[in-house]
């Protein structure tokens, strides 16, 4: 194996596990401040024993989201010295401003949080968890700052064989970011809003603690109907968008490889076979792509092939078509658990509107089966845009093969490939541990929380 | 001044920030299993660095962030370069960062005893790599003429390395004895004490010799003559200092002065260094520099502009955190870890 392929599985396996913590830990903290708000504002103890339930989970995720981050943030210099050569004038800036910006501000303020229960007026220790949830805010936008670069570089000249920066504004401008930034944080929000409907549904079934985990499912079917459909409208128009940016990936999720009819119908499943560049079977609905891509019931969509064409006399020889399978499959898979969420979220607001939230058992049993679907449409949301934009690492600027470290032997790529994977799989066990053990002890008993006599001098 | 220098300047002083805040936290970690018998003794030691751990760690990750910002060569170079001793590192934080939060999430001897091994190691580890990777660093490592590292993971280990490395690991040890002493009372600071009072005197030692190597094994020698200047004078003045404010019970005094020689002694090794950030030991003329690593002017220039916006209210807010937190702990307090 060599060092390339190694340094991508390595990138993919870390990137793709960080980013099962990172939408929990946005979203959820969100939902705490809500709670937490509602707390200061009605003065009622329950709300705090929510907050201090859900942030018991939510710490759990966050010391894995943090310690998996930590490697991210050095991986570029690891294993994609020669890329971070490339594009460091230009991309290294959003990733400094995210912890400047951000880390700093979620840290501090987390730790406030958990320590200052006893210790802070009220309003300041609620200004706190809206500090971290800000703090996660920004630290999403400065790193979809970067990936956007990637997707679709703007605000950049090259000059003596790398990018610089040439417009700062151009860079937070781009488009692209203002399509990835709200569906990756309104999938966040959802993926949060998920998680605390199927813990409280788990505990509804059982009934215990209702007078904490109703609220709580309240709250996150709210939220659940919001962001889910909201989420689907941004997605639409970030396909739009695609149509303009990266046209070789909107064909590759579409496999399709020869340019369409117009109307163009849209491909619901296909037999793809990537070798004789064709599929062997289609099933279509008719107009639904020009819909996709234009909002319109007309005009066609380019195909594989023929960009293909276009990008050689563009770029020079070589092949600029994407894995077609994992594009199309993970596009389709993202859609049909985008479309299940905002099914379940809505059946259960209006069950909420009819008074009888808690009355359908197995409304409760598949909201706590529905909890992966977020996680999963995410995973497959981040496959189908960093795989359908290779061959590149930098669209149309630097291609992933030229990014890699050129002296560092395969052999420890490999060494710590292994080794992180071994590592992340048993902190995914220990995690799922401690997860399922808090939901069990649920939350502290009323009126636990007596003052702390404060009996010690200050040291200095 | 221009902006490469001042890009230089705020690296290093992301360095400082780092070395000074999270070698307590190391150091913290480092004595656990020393003095702290009792779970009740250990969760008030973990409890002492709670609030600010994680946080503190964000100065290394800025000063990451900031090294690809301003100079995407030093970047690449370091971390392609050290690439083992990295990992390492990686593995060392990313034990460390759980087990805080995992530890007392299950009361279970076992449990708990393999958490608080997880947090020595990774705690002992980090400080160790650092002074290697700084020695090394200071010394010049194989460069090749595409800024390239060529060597292995092997080359970075000499015994001025290693004593790079045990002298880092006994300052952050004393400096995290002396935050303890500051942040508990009865039983557990005057074991913290009389730790910094027997970690104190390895440290000078070992520190001593450490320059004295670095004389021997680097161009310190030959770029600034016999006479090194106040900086690294005064960083060894302070450290002899700390003896007598731990005898004078002066914890205080004691922790500020450990402070300022880890500051001090940052700012030598970033003034041997000035104007390269990678020295090359295959040929001086293929060192990186502030001017050959560097980002763009338009980049320095507006990253210049945010992190001076943004790093003093860093220093403010962080600054008012430790102020929240700044009552001694014992067990009767509710502990969160
Ligand atoms: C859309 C959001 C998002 C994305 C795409 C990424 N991250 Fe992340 N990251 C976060 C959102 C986030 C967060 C919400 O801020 C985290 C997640 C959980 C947490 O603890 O903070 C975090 C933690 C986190 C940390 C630890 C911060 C700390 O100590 O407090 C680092 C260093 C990084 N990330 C770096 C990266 C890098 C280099 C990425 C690119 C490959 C990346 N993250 C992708
Ligand atoms: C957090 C969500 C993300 C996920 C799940 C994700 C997933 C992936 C995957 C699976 C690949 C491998 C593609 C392939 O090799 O064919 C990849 C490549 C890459 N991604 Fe992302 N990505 C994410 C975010 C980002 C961000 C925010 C950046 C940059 C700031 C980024 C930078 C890269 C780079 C440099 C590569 C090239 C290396 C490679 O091809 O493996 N990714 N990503
Ligand atoms: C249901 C309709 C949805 C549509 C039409 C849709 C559309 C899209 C499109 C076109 C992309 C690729 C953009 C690009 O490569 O530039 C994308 C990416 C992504 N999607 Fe979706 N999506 C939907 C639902 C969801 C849901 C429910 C989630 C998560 C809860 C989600 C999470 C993501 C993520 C994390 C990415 C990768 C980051 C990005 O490029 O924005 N999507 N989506």
């Amino acid at each position: 194996m060599d060092n390339l392929l190694l340094a991508r599985w390595q990138f993919g396996v870390t990137t793709v596990y960080h980013f099962f913590f990172v939408p929990l830990t946005i979203g959820l903290v969100f939902l705490i401040a809500i709670m937490e708000t509602l707390y200061v504002t009605k003065k009622n103890e329950n709300y705090k024993r929510m907050a201090k339930f859900w942030g018991k989970l939510f710490l759990i995720n966050f010391a894995v989201g943090v310690v998996t981050g930590i490697l991210q943030e050095f991986q570029f210099g690891m294993n994609w010295s020669n890329y971070s050569r490339f594009v460091g004038d230009v991309f290294g800036a959003p990733l400094a401003i995210e912890s400047l910006a951000a880390f700093f501000l979620e840290s501090t303020f987390l730790g406030v949080w958990m320590f200052g229960w006893d210790k802070l007026p009220k309003h300041v220790h609620l200004a706190s968890i809206w500090l971290v949830a800000l703090g996660t805010t920004l630290s999403a936008f400065w790193i979809l700052t970067a990936n956007a670069f990637m997707q679709h570089p703007v605000g950049y000249v090259i000059q003596g064989g790398h990018a610089e920066m040439a417009s700062f504004g151009a860079l937070i401008g781009n488009e692209q970011l203002w399509w990835e930034f709200p569906h990756v944080w309104l999938g966040a929000l959802a993926t949060g809003a998920f998680f605390v409907a199927g813990v409280s549904a788990y505990q509804l079934l059982r009934k215990r603690w209702l007078e904490v985990f109703h609220p709580s499912f309240v709250i996150s079917i709210i939220v659940g109907v919001v962001s889910s459909i909201l989420v689907a409208i941004v997605g639409h128009d970030q396909a739009q968008y695609l149509m303009v940016s990266q046209p070789m990936k909107m064909a590759a999720s579409e496999a399709l490889w020869h340019t369409s009819a117009d109307p163009a119908p849209w491909t619901v499943i296909a037999a793809i076979d990537p070798a004789q560049q064709r599929n062997t079977f289609e099933l279509q609905i008719p107009y639904a792509l020009s819909i996709l891509a234009y909002n319109q019931p007309h005009g066609s969509v380019p195909g594989m092939l023929e960009l293909q064409q276009q990008m050689q006399q563009k770029y020079g020889p070589g092949s600029y078509i994407p894995p077609v399978g994992v594009t199309f499959w993970s596009f389709r898979v993202m859609v049909a658990a985008g479309v299940l969420m905002i099914l379940s979220a809505l059946y259960g607001a209006w069950q909420m509107v009819r008074d009888k939230l808690l009355q359908s058992r197995r409304y409760l049993r598949w909201m706590l089966f529905a909890m992966p679907l977020p996680f999963i449409a995410n995973t497959a949301g981040w496959l189908m845009t960093e795989m359908g934009r290779q061959p590149w690492v930098v669209y149309g600027l630097e291609l992933t093969r030229d990014g890699v470290s050129p002296t560092v032997p395969a052999g420890e790529v490999l060494l710590t490939l292994i080794s992180f994977s071994v590592l992340y799989g048993l902190l995914a066990i220990v995690d799922a541990y401690l997860f399922v053990r808090a939901v069990r002890q649920g939350p502290e008993p009323d009126g636990e929380d007596s003052e702390v006599p404060d009996l010690n001098v200050a040291p200095l | 001044m221009t902006l490469n220098t001042l890009w230089f300047m705020l690296i290093a002083l992301l360095f400082i920030g780092f070395f000074f805040l999270e070698g307590f936290d190391y150091g913290v970690g480092i004595l656990l299993p020393f003095i702290a018998r009792t779970d009740d003794e250990r969760r008030v030691v973990i409890n002492t660095i709670g609030p600010f751990w994680d946080a503190n760690e964000v100065w290394f990750i800025t000063a990451g962030g900031a090294m690809f910002a301003a100079f995407p060569n030093w970047y690449a170079t370091l971390f392609s370069g050290f690439y083992i001793a990295l990992f390492l590192l990686l593995i060392a934080l990313i034990g460390r960062g759980v087990a805080f939060e995992f530890r007392s999430k299950v009361e279970h001897v076992r449990w708990r005893r393999f958490w608080d091994s997880v947090i020595f190691v990774g705690s002992l580890l980090p400080p160790l790599l650092w002074g290697v990777a700084l020695a090394n660093m200071m010394r010049g490592v194989p460069i090749d003429a595409h800024m390239n590292f060529v060597g292995s993971f092997w080359n970075l280990i000499s015994l001025y390395s290693i004593a790079g490395g045990v002298s880092v690991a006994l300052l952050f040890t004393l400096h995290g004895a002396l935050f303890i002493s500051l942040r508990t009372d009865g039983v557990l600071q005057r074991r913290a004490r009389s730790a910094a009072m027997g970690v104190g005197a390895w440290a000078t030692v070992i520190t001593f010799l450490f320059v004295v190597l670095s004389y021997l094994e680097t161009d310190m020698f030959t770029r600034h003559g016999v006479d090194p200047g106040a900086v690294p004078i005064l960083a060894g003045l302070s450290l002899f200092s700390v003896q007598f404010f731990i005898r004078a019970k002066r914890d205080g005094w004691a922790f500020f002065m450990t402070g300022l020689t880890i500051i001090l002694s940052t700012i030598t090794v970033f003034m041997d260094l000035y104007p390269r950030v990678m020295v090359s030991s295959l040929n001086p003329a293929w060192s990186l520099t502030i001017y050959n690593a560097a980002s763009n002017p338009y980049s320095l220039k507006v990253m210049t502009i945010i992190a001076l916006t943004v790093l003093p209210l860093v220093l403010l807010y962080q600054g008012w955190s430790y102020w929240v937190f700044r009552k001694r702990i014992s067990a009767e307090h509710r502990l969160e870890y």
